[in-house]
Order: C-alpha cells, then sequence, then structure tokens
C-alpha cells in the first residue's frame, strides 16, 4: 500500500509497503488523477467510432434494432403488456439505461485486462479504468436520449415535470453499472472464466430486467424479490419520468437503490483490496 | 526537508511461478478454496516453497537529491521489479520505501499509445497517463513535436508511423516529464544509434538539472557517461555499491571465466546458432599457452574454436574488445581482410578455429572483456556472447612504467619518440 503525506516543507512523501487486508480507498489520488479519467474516456469513444464506418451512427443503430427485435418478440409474439404506451417508446426507454448497463458488463469487465500494458508500466489509481469504461457508455446514452425525444415527438409524448427527475435516474444507472463494473473487472483479473461468462450473463440479465416487458407482468407477490435486480429500479425510474408509466417511485425503487449502492460500495473496497495484486496477474 | 530521495529498507518481492501459473485461475478454484478454507481453520494457505521465487531479497540502499544512481545486473536480477515497486506499480512483499517527491518513471516508452489516435492525440494520452496535467501537456506541446522530429505528420494516426517515428514520438513525451525523481528503465536499448544517442543527451540533461535519477541499464558506456555511483543487483540481492567504473568492472568480471579459456557446453548454445556452435574462447601467452594475465609487452593470440553443422557463406567470426569498466575498444572480425574474405566466401561444414594476434606494446595494463561474434553482414547473427572471457594486462616493461602513475586509456603504444635539440642556451 502507498500512503501520500505532505509534510510541514511542502514536500511530497509516499511510503510503500505491503498492505495487507482492506485498504482505504484512496480518494486522494483518485482526484489527482481526475484528468486521466476524461481522457481515457475520451480515448475510449474516440477510438470506438475511429474505425467504423457509420461512425457515432452505431450508439444509435444498436439500440434501435434492440428495440425493433425485443418489441417483434415480446410483442408481437408473446403479447407481454406495455400499459397502453406505445410499444417502441416503452422498450426504447428501457434500451437507454440498459445500454449504459450492458456496456459496463462488457467493456468495463474486460476492460482491465484491455489496458494490461498500462498497468504494468504506469501508475495511476486502477479505479480509473472501469470508472471511464463506464462513463465512456454515458456518452451513447446521451445521442441515444436525442433519439428517443424525436420518438416520443412523433408519438405525442410530450414529457412531464416528472422528466426533471431523470437526472437521479441516469446517476443510479451510472451508480449500478459501475457496481457492477467493478466487481466484474476485478473478478476478471483474477479468474479469467468470468470474462467468458459476461455475454452470457448479459443475455440473462436482460430477460429479468422489465426492459421489453411492464413489471405488471410479474406476479405481484414475486415484484419486491424481483426488485433485487437494481436494473428494476433504474427501468422503472426511467419509464416513469419520461413517459408517465405507472411505475411511481416506490418500495421497489428503493431495495432497488439499496442493492446498487451495496454494490457499488463493496465494489470499490474489493477492487482497492485486490488491487495490490492486479499488475502481477493481468 | 530530508536531503535524500529514496530511502529503501529490506525490500522484498515474491513472485509465484511455475505450475501454478500454466492455466489461470477459474471461479471455481477460488469459489471452493473460500468454501474449504474454514475447514482449515482459517489459517493462510501456505504459499508451496518451490512455487515462488523472490525477485528481491532484502534490498537497502539510499538515493540523496540530485544524485544519479546506476543500477546494474543480469536478467532477472531484480532490476525491473526494483523499478516497479518504486514506480508504486506492483507492491513489495516485505520491505519499506520512502519517496520524497514525484516520481516519473519511464519502463517503457509509448505506454498507452493507440494506434487509431493521431500523433498529437496521443501526445495528450500518454502525457495525461505519464501524470502531466493538460495544461502542461499544452506549453509543452511544440517542444515535444519538435524534438520528435514528426511535425509533418503530427496529424495522421501513429498506425502509419514507422517505429522510428514511434519511438521518437514516445520518448519526446516522456522527455518532457519534470518529475522530481526519474525511473528510467532501459529506454535506450531500443531504437537506431540516432534515437539513443538523442536519449543519452536528453537523460545527461535531466541529470544535469539536478533531478534525482534511477537508471537501469544494460549499456556499460551509457551507465559510465550518466551515473557516479551505481548498485549491482544480483539474484535479487544487492551484491555492491560503488562508484561507477568500479560497479561496472565488478559487474562484468564476476561471473566471468578468468582462467585464460571459455569453454561452452552444448546446453548453452542457443538453439537459434545452428549451424554456428561455439566450442571455445582462448587467451594465449607469447609462449602458446592459455592464461589469464598477459604481458603488454608481448604479442596476445585470441583464438575462437568453433564448429559448423553446414556450410555457410559470407560468414565472419570475431570479436569485441572491451575494457573491464565498460569501455569498447574494437570489434573485429577474421574475414576484415578483404582479401581473407573473398577467399574464404564460403566456409564449409567442419571444426574451425580463427585465431588473431593483439600487437604488442599495444594494450594498456587493466582488465579486459572479450566476447565473440558471428554473423553475416546485415544478413544474420548466428551468435553472440558479449562478455564471454576477461583476462589482465600486466604493463611491467612497457613505455613510461619507470614512474608509477596510473595511465588512462585502454592503449599504451610505445611510440617512436625522438628529442632535437634545436639550440643551446649556455650560459
Amino acid at each position: 500500500m502507498a500512503q501520500s503525506i505532505t509534510t510541514a516543507s511542502q514536500e511530497e512523501v509516499t511510503i510503500l509497503q505491503p498492505s495487507r487486508g482492506w485498504t482505504s480507498l484512496n480518494l486522494r489520488d483518485l482526484w489527482l488523477y481526475r484528468e486521466l479519467v476524461y481522457f481515457l474516456t475520451w480515448r475510449d469513444i474516440k477510438v470506438r467510432y475511429k474505425q467504423t464506418v457509420l461512425g457515432a451512427g452505431w450508439a444509435i443503430i444498436q439500440p434501435l434494432i434492440n428495440m425493433v427485435v425485443l418489441s417483434v418478440i415480446f410483442g408481437n409474439l408473446a403479447e407481454l403488456s406495455t400499459e397502453g404506451i406505445p410499444r417502441p417508446i416503452f422498450t426504447f426507454a428501457a434500451l437507454l439505461p440498459w445500454g449504459l448497463f450492458s456496456k459496463a458488463l462488457s467493456d468495463a469487465g474486460r476492460s482491465m485486462l484491455a489496458n494490461r500494458s498500462m498497468i504494468t508500466k504506469v501508475y495511476f489509481p486502477r479505479l480509473i479504468i472501469p470508472l471511464s469504461s463506464v462513463l465512456g457508455g454515458v456518452v451513447d446514452f446521451l445521442i441515444q436520449f436525442l433519439i428517443l425525444i424525436a420518438m416520443m415527438a412523433y408519438y405525442g409524448y410530450a414529457p412531464t415535470v416528472e422528466i426533471l427527475t431523470l437526472p437521479l435516474f441516469l446517476l443510479l444507472a451510472v451508480v449500478t453499472a459501475l457496481g457492477f463494473g467493478l466487481w466484474l473487472s476485478a473478478l476478471n483479473v483474477l479468474y479469467r472464466d468470468v470474462g467468458y461468462i459476461l455475454p452470457f450473463l448479459t443475455q440473462i440479465w436482460l430477460l429479468i430486467t422489465p426492459v421489453a416487458y411492464s413489471i405488471s407482468e410479474v406476479p405481484a407477490r414475486w415484484q419486491l424479490i424481483y426488485a433485487l435486480n437494481p436494473m428494476v429500479g433504474v427501468v422503472e425510474g426511467f419509464r416513469w419520468a419520461l413517459l408517465g408509466a405507472s411505475t411511481a417511485p416506490g418500495l421497489r425503487l428503493l431495495v432497488s437503490t439499496g442493492i446498487s449502492l451495496l454494490l457499488l460500495v463493496s465494489g470499490v473496497y474489493y477492487f482497492r483490496r485486490m488491487e495490490r495484486t492486479f499488475a502481477d496477474m493481468v | 526537508m530530508s536531503n535524500y530521495a529514496i530511502r529503501v529498507e529490506r525490500l522484498a518481492k515474491r513472485y509465484q511461478i511455475g505450475a501454478q501459473l500454466d492455466h489461470y485461475r477459474t471461479l471455481r478454484d477460488g469459489l471452493s478454496e473460500a468454501l474449504l478454507r474454514p475447514m482449515q481453520g482459517w489459517r493462510r494457505s501456505p504459499t508451496p516453497k518451490d512455487n515462488t521465487i523472490w525477485a528481491l531479497r532484502d534490498v537497502t540502499f539510499e538515493v540523496r537529491k540530485g544524485e544519479v544512481l546506476g543500477v546494474v545486473g543480469r536478467n532477472g536480477a531484480g532490476k525491473s521489479t526494483l523499478l516497479k515497486i518504486l514506480s508504486r506499480v506492483t507492491e513489495p512483499t516485505e520491505g519499506y520505501a520512502e519517496i520524497h517527491g514525484r516520481v516519473g518513471s519511464l519502463l517503457e516508452v509509448g505506454t498507452g499509445f493507440h494506434p487509431e489516435l493521431t500523433g498529437r492525440e496521443n501526445i495528450f494520452l500518454n502525457g495525461a497517463i505519464l501524470g502531466m496535467k493538460r495544461k502542461e501537456i499544452e506549453r509543452k506541446f511544440n517542444e515535444i513535436v519538435d524534438f520528435s522530429g514528426v511535425e509533418k505528420f503530427i496529424d495522421t494516426p501513429v498506425k502509419r508511423y514507422s517505429s522510428g517515428m514511434y519511438l521518437r514520438l514516445a520518448f519526446a513525451v516522456a522527455a518532457h516529464m519534470e518529475p522530481e525523481i526519474l525511473v528510467v528503465d532501459e529506454v535506450l536499448a531500443v531504437g537506431d544509434a540516432e534515437f539513443q544517442r538523442k536519449c543519452l543527451g536528453k537523460m545527461s540533461d535531466v541529470a544535469q538539472e539536478g533531478r534525482t535519477v534511477l537508471f537501469v541499464s544494460h549499456n556499460m558506456s551509457a551507465i559510465l557517461r550518466l551515473t557516479r555511483e551505481t548498485i549491482v543487483l544480483e539474484q535479487g540481492r544487492l551484491e555492491l555499491r560503488a562508484p561507477s567504473p568500479q560497479a561496472v568492472d565488478f559487474y562484468l568480471t564476476s561471473g566471468l571465466a578468468r582462467s585464460g579459456e571459455r569453454r561452452w557446453k552444448a546446453e548453452e548454445v542457443p538453439a537459434d546458432s545452428a549451424p554456428f556452435c561455439p566450442l571455445a574462447l582462448r587467451v594465449l601467452d607469447v609462449q602458446g599457452r592459455t592464461a589469464d594475465t598477459l604481458r603488454s609487452t608481448d604479442p596476445i593470440t585470441l583464438e575462437i574454436e568453433y564448429s559448423l553443422s553446414a556450410p555457410i557463406s559470407g560468414l565472419r567470426v570475431g570479436i569485441y574488445l572491451m575494457a573491464a569498466h565498460g569501455e569498447h575498444i574494437f570489434t573485429a572480425f577474421d574475414t576484415d581482410d578483404a582479401h581473407l574474405f573473398e577467399s574464404l566466401e564460403s566456409r564449409l561444414a567442419g571444426h574451425y578455429v580463427s585465431r588473431c594476434i593483439i600487437p604488442a606494446d599495444l594494450l594498456n595494463e587493466g582488465r579486459y572483456v572479450v566476447g565473440v561474434n558471428a554473423s553475416t553482414f546485415r544478413v544474420r547473427r548466428y551468435f553472440q556472447d558479449e562478455y564471454a572471457l576477461s583476462f589482465n594486462i600486466d604493463a611491467t616493461g612497457a613505455p613510461g612504467m619507470q614512474w608509477t602513475e596510473p595511465r588512462p586509456g585502454p592503449i599504451r603504444p610505445r611510440l617512436d619518440w625522438s628529442i632535437l635539440e634545436k639550440s643551446a642556451w649556455r650560459s
């Protein structure tokens, strides 16, 4: 573990010693290296779009295709309810935070391994890696948000005052994504099979999150247990804030948020504890 | 304010090696271990002794502010591990280190460079990774581009750069770090002569500016040029700390054959040297006996014995001569003489000895190191061992030996002096 102290004579002294057990979060270093968060996020976004022909178009096409596929399967085939809201925007509104989350599962989960060369050569707080991976998803989110607004206009859905709570739900989505991202990225360094189950995990998660269907499809007595999936609270919140769905903040949101925060805090501590081995194991 | 920049006490680093790493741990392994642990009574699972190595063991030293300290050692001696710990890339297993000031580490150039981004974008990215603030990078941007010499291509993606351009740009960014303590690991080993010269130049500027530098290298002349004191690491331990010439001498000669002959066993010869196979390198005195101390007033014979399992054309077999403190003296090949080269265009399979004679009255007293090289010009290098054998020169009887003063320099020729009296001053 390294400790940084500034002595009376304004000199920065770093102490390096083996650390045992749980270590401090070292938020000070994270603050010192805040510019790197920006640069790495910027790099991820730039690189992602430089090589593709459609560039930023991918940020739009992917959820649109998802929406169409899900609408067909859950709507036309399974005919699950959307509470009267037009299916495309019902689904698309949920696909926005879902995109953030699934990107965190896949990209953030692999981010440590992808940046192996940096981790083994330079010091910076390693938290920055999964963090910038998740933040890169926020940019995609913003692009998709514009598309959603356009779709809402098309279907004649004017935003209500509840839309002001949207930033809070976005924050909740980021917190959830980050919690998962931290756990997965740390686990993936130590246990390589985690990387292989990510696509599988993402698929399953999509089915247990009310993206393509409304929570009213879930039997009432299971709904609180169902809300243990933190994305439930996020998706419901988004639908309520944007489209006035019946899922006003309530007990389920509380449960989901609690789980999100728990995952985030435990994720940060676990990551920090494992950080000392990353350079040796990645 | 303390007067040392780095203080290291009993630093140690242990790594796990071997079968353990053949397959990455799976989640199943991790979970089953976690579940079984309560049954093992909560003791931490002991690491089996034969699965670990100590990359560093019991290393203690201090670096004063403004000092430029060299670090030398064979591959695997622990140099890179030491730098990684001091750069906070990895943690020590035991021990303690104290660092006063900001550390900038150059363990590799171009860390974080992404091939899809342009030179300009990579400068900012790499600078940020190295710890520079954006304003700092902006301020130095023009200097960095100038230093790198890739101005015309600064806005092309780096994947289009030649390797030389890439290196120059990467080094240019790194060269403009301004940390109080600079930790450098053999960055200079890559790149062409021009690049290496530039790197050395910049390093010596940095050293002169009064920054503390920890410099790891295999390049003995760089060590000698830039550092005043050097530490020698051997198998993870600190063997010696001494003024650089002494430390380099110790390092070069400590493992070397000293009996006047160096033999290579079959397993010591890398497989890709075939069909060339070195057998022995010898230093012979005027009577043809192998010796480890020779008179400078006598001619010295060096011979390389080798075998070829297949014919090679254009082969040249030669030696490097170096002073033990690291200074290169000469490189010479058996077919340097054009006439000899033409007559021996192709060497058939067989057993050979290439022998040369260093004239008498050439070398100065001191210790020397001989290396071997077998190659074809610009095509392939079959075998090289730069530090194969050492020998001493005893300068008794050499010109000027009636005065017991050390004369610097590797050669001590007997020159043809004449003293003419141009005019006499008589009282």
